[in-house]
């Protein structure tokens, strides 16, 4: 057992299943102290399984975990966290109402004797803390008014509050900017200098590659094979993680592009965005670009009349239309797909099936009469078009993985058959393998003479798939690039470029 | 994957499915040894006339329920829409008039309780404690506080029978065969379900969410408004103090029945045995002669459990999703 002190945690042939899924089939793990360790994999590989049953959210079927060399049994998060593990999740849990030391303090309050919470204790704490930590924000802010980079901060803040050696980061990138990104990696460094060993589940291969010490790929509920960083590359790890050989990341392919499908003009709405221009083409992906806040979501939900929109115009195959609801924008042949999909997308008690027929109910029910035989038909088609992975039909939404809740979206709108398809995110946070099937959807929808809209923070996606790129700063169009002009660093000048 | 795809819903939810038959016929097992004028054919035909009233209130109330939204107001407004009913049956006495009445009443309620809702906002459960306080008010405005009598051939309807049938009994069951047709087969049924689990996502699936819920009380108008007709004439009376607490009773039989309070989730046949099961448990008290305050803390304690059991259940479903 010598050997135990270099490592921090482990985990020896752990199994959990659930009914009817075996979701960690004799998974082993080592995390060596003041390392990061970077778990991989697709959704449904079992690395969330894995990391709440750390965290003592789930009980393992079989198998031992050793913290510091010494067996424990994880109980419930409170023994986890007792025992040094703390997790970061995918969505972040605080609440937002509350002020960052409230929400820091919050379930270990510093108390006055018995009965009273000591509130000038809580207040040097979370200043000694926010010291410490370098970060400036005020302890009586409301988490409401912070994004999602700040409010992470907080969350890595509670977990050194409670002085965590092991933190667990759930996809911790998924919803911040590039250079936020960075602020994220300098804190990792900084725990990791101070003797904390992260375990960091992503599956952004640039990412992987700039902070990983040791990396394991997880497929389908097995550890397929641990690296240190060093020894191994990037495509072999996609390929490990998908299990079979992708040959081009983005299938994108010459089609024909024709008349004008969407025109807008001027489009503004006070204080959001202004003077929006851009149109479309039938057979055309055309990418939005921009930093967080640029207003390119907003702009978007206009067009879809998620807001309304104080002036400007709109005009689809050239004739002007006025959109005031999704209803419009839907009789219009219009249908988005949002960034966030539980909150705009799913309904996560409904069925799948239930779900993908939400949006094209007056196809399946006319007169009174509900064609049943027809919308499981045009379901259950649509389901094998976009390969959504799900036991049956009948099967509820929340059950399944996050790439395929996008598909089993991404299905409801085809179903609809719209003209114009705006994309916003649509492969954030879902896994490599279920990126490329979108990709090649995306491909299929345009040979069928749709348009689509792209909305990505991922620039490559934006250039390897795009025919023309326009690029949003603050609310203002900066410029747009065509199909040879597309690069990184053109695109970024125009991201970061203020109007006036 | 694919090829599993069946309409098979799995043995799992056929447990689930029938949980309650179970718990209804165990339930009435144990009552029939519990007492012996339990499993007669009048007392049976007595709960099923007496509960008719509840079910159709309970029906409106899942209906609420699955569209995240909630009527206190219901015993109220058949308190309400009785009494008018009752007194413009007594100046014109045909029964279209008073059933015409009794929805109008009934609707223009509702109607009030969704324009709240939907137009301004206001929270569910404080529009529609609102309007209770309001349509009882009217009620004993309109009346005096003074029971109606001598109401003729009123009573015709709710203490009739078809054949061994209560009349009561038989509106019940076309109002329950309308709402299993409109929750599963209409383009608003299905709507109803999302607009409750998950309501910016229905209305980005260009749904018209305040429609939707406009038309869930409007629905609820007319349960209520044919309930009162049903409950004015089974007690022979425009009762301005009748129907108390009934929403209840509708909100007990409604939970049981498997509609789950967060919204989203329930269907017509699980109230129906939510409301028999509430009805039977009243029932055997009755004949064992248990104390009316002691019955109240058994129906408090019921609703309470009910509603533990549809969290228990709904968290275990979700913490298995997230493998």
């Amino acid at each position: 057992m010598a050997e135990n002190t270099a490592i921090k945690l482990e985990l020896k042939h752990i199994s959990k299943s659930f009914p009817g899924v075996k979701a960690l089939n004799d998974v082993s793990f080592q995390l060596r102290r003041g390392t990061t360790h970077v778990l991989c994999g697709e959704n449904g590989a079992g690395k969330s399984t894995l990391m709440k049953i750390i965290n003592g959210i789930y009980k393992e079927d079989e198998g031992d975990i050793f913290v510091d060399g010494q067996k424990v049994k994880i109980r419930d998060p409170l023994h986890a966290r007792n025992l040094g593990i703390a997790m970061i999740y995918q969505e972040l849990s605080f609440v937002p109402d509350l002020t960052l030391e409230e929400n820091i303090c919050l379930g270990h309050w510093p108390m006055k004797g018995k009965g009273a919470i000591d509130w000038k204790a809580v207040r040097k704490k979370t200043m000694e803390l926010l010291e410490q930590e370098g970060l400036p924000y005020a302890p009586d802010t409301k988490l409401r008014s912070l994004n999602v980079s700040d409010i992470q901060m907080i969350e890595i803040l509670k977990a050194v509050s409670f002085n965590a050696d092991i933190i667990i980061m759930d996809e911790p990138t998924s919803a911040i900017t590039s250079k936020e990104v960075e602020r994220l990696f300098e804190k990792i460094e900084q725990l990791k200098q101070r003797g904390a060993s992260i375990v960091y589940i992503s599956h952004k291969m640039d990412e992987i590659f700039q902070i990983a010490d040791d990396i394991t790929i997880l497929r389908d509920g097995n550890v397929i094979e641990t690296h240190e960083a060093g020894d191994i590359d990037e495509k072999t790890v996609i390929e490990l993680m998908v299990g079979r050989k992708i040959e081009n990341q983005y299938p994108k392919e010459e089609v024909e592009i024709s008349d004008e499908m969407l025109r807008v003009e001027g489009l503004t709405s006070e204080g959001t965005f202004h003077d929006i221009d851009f149109h479309v083409k039938r057979g055309e992906i055309v990418g939005f670009a921009g930093l967080m806040g640029a207003g390119r979501t907003e702009v978007m939900r206009s067009l879809f009349g998620l807001d309304r929109y104080d002036s400007g115009t709109i005009s689809v195959k050239g004739k002007e239309v006025r959109i005031k609801s999704v209803q419009d924008a839907i009789q219009n042949g219009i249908a988005m797909l949002s960034e966030d999909r539980r909150r705009y997308g799913i309904v996560p008690l409904l069925s799948v099936e239930e779900n993908i027929a939400l949006a094209a109910l007056d196809k399946f029910i006319r007169k009174g009469r509900w064609y049943k035989k027809e919308e499981f038909d045009a379901v259950r088609s649509m389901c094998e078009k976009m390969r959504v992975k799900t036991p049956t039909l009948e099967t509820k939404v929340f059950s399944l993985s996050g790439g395929n809740q996008q598909k089993v979206i991404l299905a409801k709108w085809m179903v609809r058959e719209p003209d114009i398809l705006i994309l916003d995110e649509p492969t954030r946070g879902i896994d490599v393998g279920a990126k490329s099937e979108i990709y090649q959807l995306m491909m299929e929808l345009v040979k069928q003479g749709k348009s689509i809209i792209v909305v990505s923070s991922e620039l490559p996606e934006l250039i390897g798939m795009c025919d023309r790129v326009y690029v949003m700063h603050e609310g203002y169009m900066t410029g747009m690039l065509e199909k040879n002009e597309l690069s990184q660093e053109a695109v970024m000048q125009l991201a970061v470029k203020s109007v006036q | 994957m694919e090829k599993q795809m069946t309409l098979n819903k799995g043995k799992k939810n056929f447990l689930s499915k029938y949980s309650l038959i179970f718990i209804l016929v165990i339930f009435m097992i144990v009552c029939t040894f519990a007492n012996e004028n339990f499993l007669t054919s009048t007392n049976l035909i007595n709960v099923f006339r007496q509960q008719s009233v509840v079910i159709m209130l309970a029906l409106g109330e899942m209906i609420l329920i699955i569209a995240g939204l909630l009527d206190l107001s219901c015993g109220s407004v058949v308190a309400f829409a009785g009494v008018v009913s009752v007194l413009a049956y007594k100046s014109i006495p045909n029964l279209f008039v008073g059933f015409a009445v009794a929805i109008g009443v009934a609707l223009a309620i509702n109607a009030l309780n969704g324009l709240m809702v939907t137009k301004f906002k206001t929270p569910p459960f404080i529009a529609t404690l609102a309007t209770q306080a309001i349509a009882r008010g009217a009620a004993l405005y309109i009346t005096g506080g003074q029971n109606v009598y001598e109401i003729g051939d009123y009573n015709a309807v709710g203490q009739g029978s078809f054949g061994p049938i209560p009349i009561p009994v038989i509106i019940m069951l076309i109002a329950l065969a309308v709402m299993i047709y409109v929750m599963r087969y209409t383009r608003f049924g299905r709507s109803t379900y999302a607009v409750g689990g998950n309501e910016e996502a229905a209305n980005a699936s260009g749904i018209k969410v305040n429609a939707v819920k406009m038309k869930a009380y409007l629905v609820n108008g007319i349960l209520v408004g044919v309930a009162a007709l049903v409950f004015m004439s089974r007690v022979n009376g425009g009762l301005p103090n009748g129907a108390k607490d009934y929403e209840f009773d509708a909100l007990t039989a409604t939970i049981i029945g498997g509609t789950s309070f967060t919204g989203g989730v329930g269907n017509p046949i699980g109230t129906l045995l939510g409301a028999l099961i509430v009805g039977f448990l009243g029932n055997i008290m009755n004949l064992m002669s248990v104390d009316s305050y002691i019955q109240q803390i058994v129906r408090g304690a019921i609703i309470a459990f009910a509603v533990i059991i549809d969290i228990y259940s709904k968290d275990r479903q979700t913490s298995k999703s997230n493998k």
